[in-house]
Protein backbone atom coordinates (compact mmCIF):
# COMPACT_ATOMS: atom_id res chain seq x y z
CA UNK A 1 0.00 0.00 0.00
CA UNK A 2 1.79 3.46 -1.72
CA UNK A 3 1.66 5.88 1.44
CA UNK A 4 0.25 8.95 -0.20
CA UNK A 5 -3.12 6.90 -0.88
CA UNK A 6 -3.19 5.66 2.73
CA UNK A 7 -3.18 9.95 3.42
CA UNK A 8 -5.46 10.54 0.93
CA UNK A 9 -7.89 7.91 1.54
CA UNK A 10 -7.61 9.65 5.37
CA UNK A 11 -7.13 13.12 4.91
CA UNK A 12 -9.57 13.77 1.68
CA UNK A 13 -13.21 13.08 3.24
CA UNK A 14 -12.80 16.05 6.19
CA UNK A 15 -13.06 18.62 3.57
CA UNK A 16 -12.54 17.87 -0.02
CA UNK A 17 -15.41 15.15 0.05
CA UNK A 18 -16.93 15.63 3.26
CA UNK A 19 -19.69 13.29 4.02
CA UNK A 20 -22.49 15.71 5.48
CA UNK A 21 -21.70 18.53 2.89
CA UNK A 22 -21.16 16.93 -0.29
CA UNK A 23 -22.49 13.19 -0.35
CA UNK A 24 -25.64 14.29 2.07
CA UNK A 25 -25.13 11.22 4.34
CA UNK A 26 -25.44 10.54 7.90
CA UNK A 27 -27.18 13.47 8.74
CA UNK A 28 -30.16 11.69 10.19
CA UNK A 29 -29.15 10.67 13.56
CA UNK A 30 -26.55 13.21 14.95
CA UNK A 31 -28.20 16.76 14.03
CA UNK A 32 -30.50 16.30 17.45
CA UNK A 33 -27.04 15.88 20.03
CA UNK A 34 -25.18 18.61 18.88
CA UNK A 35 -26.96 21.41 21.76
CA UNK A 36 -24.12 20.45 23.43
CA UNK A 37 -20.21 20.45 22.43
CA UNK A 38 -19.66 17.72 25.42
CA UNK A 39 -22.32 15.34 23.28
CA UNK A 40 -21.46 16.01 20.10
CA UNK A 41 -17.98 15.12 20.66
CA UNK A 42 -19.43 11.81 21.92
CA UNK A 43 -21.30 10.90 19.19
CA UNK A 44 -18.16 11.69 17.22
CA UNK A 45 -16.12 9.01 19.16
CA UNK A 46 -18.49 6.80 19.17
CA UNK A 47 -19.21 7.11 14.81
CA UNK A 48 -15.93 6.95 14.33
CA UNK A 49 -14.97 3.97 16.64
CA UNK A 50 -18.20 2.01 15.02
CA UNK A 51 -17.21 3.25 11.69
CA UNK A 52 -13.48 2.21 11.53
CA UNK A 53 -14.23 -1.34 13.21
CA UNK A 54 -17.00 -1.55 10.47
CA UNK A 55 -15.31 -1.06 7.99
CA UNK A 56 -12.43 -3.40 8.95
CA UNK A 57 -14.74 -6.19 9.77
CA UNK A 58 -16.82 -6.17 6.28
CA UNK A 59 -13.44 -5.37 4.79
CA UNK A 60 -12.03 -8.96 6.52
CA UNK A 61 -14.79 -11.23 5.47
CA UNK A 62 -16.03 -8.95 2.26
CA UNK A 63 -15.03 -12.33 0.01
CA UNK A 64 -16.87 -14.74 1.91
CA UNK A 65 -20.14 -12.55 1.37
CA UNK A 66 -22.55 -14.03 -0.80
CA UNK A 67 -24.14 -10.94 -2.26
CA UNK A 68 -27.90 -11.61 -2.17
CA UNK A 69 -27.88 -11.45 1.94
CA UNK A 70 -24.59 -9.23 2.26
CA UNK A 71 -26.69 -6.27 3.19
CA UNK A 72 -28.17 -8.49 6.00
CA UNK A 73 -24.52 -9.35 7.05
CA UNK A 74 -23.32 -5.97 7.49
CA UNK A 75 -26.36 -4.46 9.04
CA UNK A 76 -25.67 -7.10 11.74
CA UNK A 77 -21.94 -6.30 11.89
CA UNK A 78 -22.77 -2.68 12.82
CA UNK A 79 -25.68 -3.24 15.10
CA UNK A 80 -23.48 -5.33 17.31
CA UNK A 81 -20.80 -2.78 17.30
CA UNK A 82 -23.44 -0.51 18.04
CA UNK A 83 -24.58 -2.17 20.97
CA UNK A 84 -20.70 -2.36 22.41
CA UNK A 85 -20.60 1.26 22.39
CA UNK A 86 -24.16 1.48 23.80
CA UNK A 87 -23.22 -0.67 26.94
CA UNK A 88 -19.88 1.31 26.83
CA UNK A 89 -21.58 4.53 27.33
CA UNK A 90 -24.14 3.29 29.38
CA UNK A 91 -21.31 2.11 31.80
CA UNK A 92 -18.62 5.15 31.50
CA UNK A 93 -20.23 8.47 30.64
CA UNK A 94 -23.80 7.43 31.90
CA UNK A 95 -24.93 11.74 31.63
CA UNK A 96 -24.25 11.93 27.81
CA UNK A 97 -25.87 8.31 27.19
CA UNK A 98 -28.86 9.63 28.67
CA UNK A 99 -28.88 12.93 26.54
CA UNK A 100 -28.36 11.34 23.28
CA UNK A 101 -31.15 8.57 24.20
CA UNK A 102 -31.96 6.75 21.09
CA UNK A 103 -29.80 8.68 18.95
CA UNK A 104 -27.01 6.04 19.56
CA UNK A 105 -28.69 3.24 18.90
CA UNK A 106 -29.64 5.12 14.95
CA UNK A 107 -25.83 5.12 14.65
CA UNK A 108 -27.23 1.68 13.25
CA UNK A 109 -29.15 3.34 10.47
CA UNK A 110 -26.81 6.15 9.93
CA UNK A 111 -26.41 6.20 5.64
CA UNK A 112 -22.29 6.80 6.52
CA UNK A 113 -21.87 3.65 7.84
CA UNK A 114 -23.86 1.46 5.59
CA UNK A 115 -22.55 3.75 2.48
CA UNK A 116 -19.26 3.27 3.20
CA UNK A 117 -19.12 -0.69 3.91
CA UNK A 118 -21.00 -0.44 0.68
CA UNK A 119 -18.99 1.91 -1.28
CA UNK A 120 -15.53 0.98 -0.09
CA UNK A 121 -15.39 -2.04 2.51
CA UNK A 122 -16.82 -4.30 -0.25
CA UNK A 123 -13.76 -4.01 -2.35
CA UNK A 124 -10.41 -3.13 -0.24
CA UNK A 125 -8.08 -4.83 2.09
CA UNK A 126 -8.88 -4.23 5.15
CA UNK A 127 -6.68 -1.70 6.71
CA UNK A 128 -6.92 0.96 4.03
CA UNK A 129 -10.91 0.10 4.43
CA UNK A 130 -10.06 0.96 8.28
CA UNK A 131 -8.45 4.31 7.53
CA UNK A 132 -11.28 5.42 5.05
CA UNK A 133 -13.91 4.81 7.52
CA UNK A 134 -11.58 6.74 10.36
CA UNK A 135 -11.45 9.81 7.97
CA UNK A 136 -15.10 9.85 7.27
CA UNK A 137 -16.55 9.78 10.42
CA UNK A 138 -13.58 12.76 10.94
CA UNK A 139 -14.86 14.22 8.17
CA UNK A 140 -18.47 13.53 10.20
CA UNK A 141 -17.32 14.84 13.32
CA UNK A 142 -15.90 18.00 12.39
CA UNK A 143 -19.16 19.25 11.39
CA UNK A 144 -20.87 17.45 14.52
CA UNK A 145 -18.45 20.15 17.03
CA UNK A 146 -18.42 22.89 14.83
CA UNK A 147 -22.30 22.52 14.91
CA UNK A 148 -22.58 21.93 18.63
CA UNK A 149 -19.82 24.70 19.71
CA UNK A 150 -21.88 27.67 17.81
CA UNK A 151 -25.03 26.25 18.81
CA UNK A 152 -23.78 25.44 22.97
CA UNK A 153 -21.65 29.25 22.59
CA UNK A 154 -24.19 31.54 21.53
CA UNK A 155 -27.43 29.45 22.70
CA UNK A 156 -26.02 28.81 26.71
CA UNK A 157 -23.12 31.27 26.59
CA UNK A 158 -20.81 28.17 27.85
CA UNK A 159 -18.61 25.85 25.87
CA UNK A 160 -18.00 22.48 27.28
CA UNK A 161 -20.54 23.59 30.51
CA UNK A 162 -18.16 25.99 31.85
CA UNK A 163 -19.62 29.63 31.04
CA UNK A 164 -17.67 31.83 29.30
CA UNK A 165 -20.83 34.21 28.49
CA UNK A 166 -21.78 35.90 31.73
CA UNK A 167 -25.55 35.48 31.52
CA UNK A 168 -27.87 38.38 31.83
CA UNK A 169 -30.08 36.02 33.80
CA UNK A 170 -27.69 35.95 36.31
CA UNK A 171 -26.46 39.51 36.39
CA UNK A 172 -23.92 39.30 33.14
CA UNK A 173 -24.27 40.72 29.89
CA UNK A 174 -25.15 37.97 27.61
CA UNK A 175 -28.58 37.29 26.88
CA UNK A 176 -28.80 33.55 25.48
CA UNK A 177 -30.24 33.03 22.21
CA UNK A 178 -32.57 30.16 22.90
CA UNK A 179 -33.60 29.81 19.21
CA UNK A 180 -29.65 28.34 18.58
CA UNK A 181 -30.73 25.00 21.34
CA UNK A 182 -33.82 24.40 19.31
CA UNK A 183 -33.98 21.89 15.99
CA UNK A 184 -34.14 24.58 13.38
CA UNK A 185 -31.01 26.11 14.53
CA UNK A 186 -28.84 22.90 13.57
CA UNK A 187 -30.23 23.04 9.85
CA UNK A 188 -29.46 26.65 9.05
CA UNK A 189 -25.82 26.14 10.12
CA UNK A 190 -25.22 23.38 8.26
CA UNK A 191 -26.81 25.18 5.76
CA UNK A 192 -24.33 28.03 6.34
CA UNK A 193 -21.25 25.47 6.76
CA UNK A 194 -22.02 24.08 3.41
CA UNK A 195 -22.11 27.84 1.84
CA UNK A 196 -19.14 28.58 3.12
CA UNK A 197 -17.58 25.46 2.33
CA UNK A 198 -18.96 25.90 -1.33
CA UNK A 199 -17.39 29.13 -2.02
CA UNK A 200 -13.94 28.12 -1.24
CA UNK A 201 -14.38 25.61 -3.88
CA UNK A 202 -16.42 26.21 -5.86
CA UNK A 203 -16.42 22.74 -8.24
CA UNK A 204 -18.46 21.04 -5.29
CA UNK A 205 -21.66 23.63 -6.84
CA UNK A 206 -24.57 21.68 -7.93
CA UNK A 207 -25.81 23.12 -11.13
CA UNK A 208 -29.58 21.88 -10.63
CA UNK A 209 -31.23 22.36 -7.26
CA UNK B 1 -59.32 7.48 23.73
CA UNK B 2 -57.78 11.39 24.73
CA UNK B 3 -54.43 9.89 25.40
CA UNK B 4 -54.60 8.10 21.77
CA UNK B 5 -55.69 11.22 20.38
CA UNK B 6 -52.96 13.26 22.34
CA UNK B 7 -50.08 10.76 20.94
CA UNK B 8 -51.15 10.59 17.11
CA UNK B 9 -51.54 14.33 17.14
CA UNK B 10 -48.27 15.07 18.59
CA UNK B 11 -46.78 12.09 16.30
CA UNK B 12 -47.79 13.78 13.34
CA UNK B 13 -47.10 17.93 14.59
CA UNK B 14 -45.02 18.80 17.26
CA UNK B 15 -43.21 15.90 17.40
CA UNK B 16 -42.40 15.18 13.53
CA UNK B 17 -40.04 12.72 13.63
CA UNK B 18 -38.02 14.44 10.35
CA UNK B 19 -38.90 18.14 11.37
CA UNK B 20 -38.05 17.88 15.72
CA UNK B 21 -35.79 14.93 15.59
CA UNK B 22 -34.04 15.60 12.19
CA UNK B 23 -34.59 11.10 11.49
CA UNK B 24 -35.16 9.83 7.98
CA UNK B 25 -32.83 13.03 6.93
CA UNK B 26 -30.97 10.87 4.08
CA UNK B 27 -33.82 9.68 2.07
CA UNK B 28 -35.61 13.43 3.30
CA UNK B 29 -33.08 15.39 1.39
CA UNK B 30 -32.66 12.88 -1.92
CA UNK B 31 -36.18 11.59 -2.47
CA UNK B 32 -37.36 14.96 -2.32
CA UNK B 33 -36.89 16.46 -5.67
CA UNK B 34 -40.23 15.88 -7.12
CA UNK B 35 -43.50 15.80 -5.44
CA UNK B 36 -44.63 12.50 -6.72
CA UNK B 37 -41.58 10.04 -6.06
CA UNK B 38 -42.01 11.99 -2.49
CA UNK B 39 -45.33 10.86 -2.06
CA UNK B 40 -44.47 7.39 -2.99
CA UNK B 41 -41.93 7.22 -0.65
CA UNK B 42 -44.37 8.72 1.90
CA UNK B 43 -46.81 6.01 1.84
CA UNK B 44 -44.19 3.69 2.13
CA UNK B 45 -43.14 5.06 4.75
CA UNK B 46 -46.79 5.41 7.24
CA UNK B 47 -47.19 1.30 5.61
CA UNK B 48 -43.75 -0.29 7.46
CA UNK B 49 -43.78 2.16 10.48
CA UNK B 50 -47.87 1.21 11.32
CA UNK B 51 -46.18 -2.48 11.04
CA UNK B 52 -43.04 -2.68 12.73
CA UNK B 53 -43.84 -0.47 15.44
CA UNK B 54 -46.55 -2.29 16.82
CA UNK B 55 -44.65 -5.61 16.42
CA UNK B 56 -41.61 -4.76 17.73
CA UNK B 57 -43.81 -3.18 20.61
CA UNK B 58 -44.60 -7.40 21.08
CA UNK B 59 -41.55 -8.53 21.14
CA UNK B 60 -39.63 -5.92 23.54
CA UNK B 61 -42.99 -6.49 26.17
CA UNK B 62 -43.29 -10.31 26.25
CA UNK B 63 -39.55 -11.26 24.91
CA UNK B 64 -36.97 -8.35 25.75
CA UNK B 65 -38.12 -6.26 28.88
CA UNK B 66 -36.81 -6.76 32.55
CA UNK B 67 -38.83 -9.67 33.98
CA UNK B 68 -40.57 -10.04 30.20
CA UNK B 69 -39.36 -13.75 29.88
CA UNK B 70 -41.28 -14.74 33.54
CA UNK B 71 -45.14 -16.10 31.30
CA UNK B 72 -42.79 -19.05 30.10
CA UNK B 73 -40.93 -19.90 33.68
CA UNK B 74 -41.68 -17.87 36.93
CA UNK B 75 -37.81 -18.59 37.40
CA UNK B 76 -36.51 -16.49 34.21
CA UNK B 77 -38.34 -13.12 35.88
CA UNK B 78 -34.94 -11.75 36.21
CA UNK B 79 -33.43 -11.65 33.30
CA UNK B 80 -32.98 -8.54 31.22
CA UNK B 81 -32.48 -8.79 27.52
CA UNK B 82 -33.04 -5.23 26.53
CA UNK B 83 -29.48 -4.55 24.87
CA UNK B 84 -30.55 -7.30 22.45
CA UNK B 85 -33.58 -4.65 21.48
CA UNK B 86 -31.39 -3.14 18.84
CA UNK B 87 -30.50 -5.98 16.90
CA UNK B 88 -33.70 -7.29 16.69
CA UNK B 89 -35.23 -4.26 16.06
CA UNK B 90 -33.65 -4.25 12.96
CA UNK B 91 -34.12 -7.48 12.22
CA UNK B 92 -37.84 -7.18 12.33
CA UNK B 93 -37.39 -4.08 9.95
CA UNK B 94 -35.79 -5.88 7.53
CA UNK B 95 -37.93 -8.73 7.73
CA UNK B 96 -41.02 -6.85 7.22
CA UNK B 97 -40.04 -4.69 4.30
CA UNK B 98 -38.82 -8.16 3.03
CA UNK B 99 -42.52 -9.92 3.60
CA UNK B 100 -44.27 -6.39 2.44
CA UNK B 101 -42.37 -6.70 -0.86
CA UNK B 102 -43.03 -10.21 -1.52
CA UNK B 103 -46.72 -9.82 -0.50
CA UNK B 104 -47.28 -6.61 -2.75
CA UNK B 105 -45.47 -8.24 -5.40
CA UNK B 106 -47.90 -11.10 -5.36
CA UNK B 107 -50.81 -9.88 -4.70
CA UNK B 108 -50.87 -6.18 -5.58
CA UNK B 109 -48.51 -5.73 -8.82
CA UNK B 110 -50.07 -2.01 -9.53
CA UNK B 111 -48.89 -0.80 -6.00
CA UNK B 112 -45.92 -2.52 -6.11
CA UNK B 113 -44.84 -1.22 -9.27
CA UNK B 114 -45.33 1.96 -7.72
CA UNK B 115 -43.66 1.61 -4.74
CA UNK B 116 -41.28 -0.99 -5.61
CA UNK B 117 -38.08 0.95 -6.02
CA UNK B 118 -38.86 2.74 -2.34
CA UNK B 119 -38.90 -0.46 -0.26
CA UNK B 120 -35.53 -1.66 0.13
CA UNK B 121 -34.63 2.31 0.86
CA UNK B 122 -36.73 2.25 3.72
CA UNK B 123 -34.28 0.08 5.75
CA UNK B 124 -32.07 2.22 6.30
CA UNK B 125 -34.01 4.83 7.19
CA UNK B 126 -33.50 6.20 10.45
CA UNK B 127 -36.93 7.25 11.30
CA UNK B 128 -38.54 3.53 11.21
CA UNK B 129 -35.88 2.50 14.03
CA UNK B 130 -36.19 5.77 15.76
CA UNK B 131 -39.57 5.10 15.96
CA UNK B 132 -38.95 2.22 17.27
CA UNK B 133 -37.03 3.16 19.91
CA UNK B 134 -39.16 6.14 21.28
CA UNK B 135 -41.75 3.24 21.57
CA UNK B 136 -39.19 2.01 23.61
CA UNK B 137 -38.10 4.57 25.52
CA UNK B 138 -41.23 6.42 26.22
CA UNK B 139 -42.97 2.75 27.55
CA UNK B 140 -45.91 2.77 25.18
CA UNK B 141 -48.21 0.15 25.28
CA UNK B 142 -49.60 -2.14 22.15
CA UNK B 143 -52.35 0.19 21.11
CA UNK B 144 -50.72 3.38 21.94
CA UNK B 145 -48.07 2.15 19.82
CA UNK B 146 -50.32 1.58 16.90
CA UNK B 147 -50.87 4.84 17.02
CA UNK B 148 -48.21 6.11 17.22
CA UNK B 149 -46.53 4.27 14.61
CA UNK B 150 -49.57 5.83 12.32
CA UNK B 151 -49.15 8.80 13.63
CA UNK B 152 -45.69 9.46 13.05
CA UNK B 153 -45.54 7.57 9.60
CA UNK B 154 -48.24 10.53 8.44
CA UNK B 155 -46.16 13.15 10.10
CA UNK B 156 -43.25 12.04 7.85
CA UNK B 157 -44.89 11.55 4.49
CA UNK B 158 -46.62 15.24 5.24
CA UNK B 159 -43.23 16.58 6.06
CA UNK B 160 -41.38 14.90 2.77
CA UNK B 161 -44.38 16.36 0.44
CA UNK B 162 -44.20 19.41 1.45
CA UNK B 163 -40.47 20.15 1.68
CA UNK B 164 -40.69 18.24 -2.03
CA UNK B 165 -43.52 20.85 -3.16
CA UNK B 166 -41.30 23.97 -2.44
CA UNK B 167 -38.23 22.36 -3.91
CA UNK B 168 -40.18 21.88 -7.08
CA UNK B 169 -41.14 25.65 -7.06
CA UNK B 170 -37.93 26.67 -5.93
CA UNK B 171 -36.56 25.30 -9.02
CA UNK B 172 -37.57 29.25 -10.90
CA UNK B 173 -35.78 31.06 -8.21
CA UNK B 174 -32.40 32.87 -8.33
CA UNK B 175 -30.47 30.91 -5.69
CA UNK B 176 -26.30 32.10 -4.93
CA UNK B 177 -24.44 29.64 -6.79
CA UNK B 178 -23.18 28.33 -3.18
CA UNK B 179 -26.22 27.86 -1.55
CA UNK B 180 -27.48 25.60 -4.72
CA UNK B 181 -29.16 22.24 -4.02
CA UNK B 182 -27.90 21.25 -0.63
CA UNK B 183 -27.69 24.49 0.99
CA UNK B 184 -31.09 26.11 0.29
CA UNK B 185 -32.48 22.48 1.15
CA UNK B 186 -31.28 22.82 4.26
CA UNK B 187 -32.63 26.17 4.88
CA UNK B 188 -36.11 25.32 3.72
CA UNK B 189 -35.96 22.59 6.04
CA UNK B 190 -34.85 24.73 8.73
CA UNK B 191 -37.93 27.08 7.79
CA UNK B 192 -40.26 24.18 7.77
CA UNK B 193 -39.17 23.11 11.28
CA UNK B 194 -39.59 26.43 12.79
CA UNK B 195 -43.13 26.37 11.55
CA UNK B 196 -43.98 23.03 12.83
CA UNK B 197 -42.48 23.65 16.47
CA UNK B 198 -45.46 26.44 16.48
CA UNK B 199 -47.84 23.14 16.70
CA UNK B 200 -46.11 22.85 20.06
CA UNK B 201 -48.52 24.34 22.12
CA UNK B 202 -51.72 22.57 21.12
Amino acid sequence: MPETKAKDVLIDPIFRNNPIALQVLGICSALAVTTKVETSVAMALSVVFVLGCSNAAVSLIRNFIPTNIRIIVQMTIIASLVIVVDQMLQAFAFDASKQMSVFVGLIITNCIVMGRAEAFAMKNPPLISALDGIGNAIGYSVILIVVGFVRELFGSGAIWGYQVFPLSTEGGWYVANGLLLLPPSAFFIIGLFIWVLRTFKPEQVEQEG
Amino acid sequence: MDEHLKIFMASIFAENLALAFFLGMCTFLAVSKTVKTALGLGVAVIVIMTITIPANNLIYQYLLKKGALAWINPSWGGIDLTFLSLISFIGVIAAMVQILEMTLDRFFPPLYNALGIFLPLITVNCAILGGSLFMQERDYNFSESCVFGFGSGVGWALAIAALAGIREKMRYSDVPDGLKGLGITFMTVGLMALAFMSFGGM
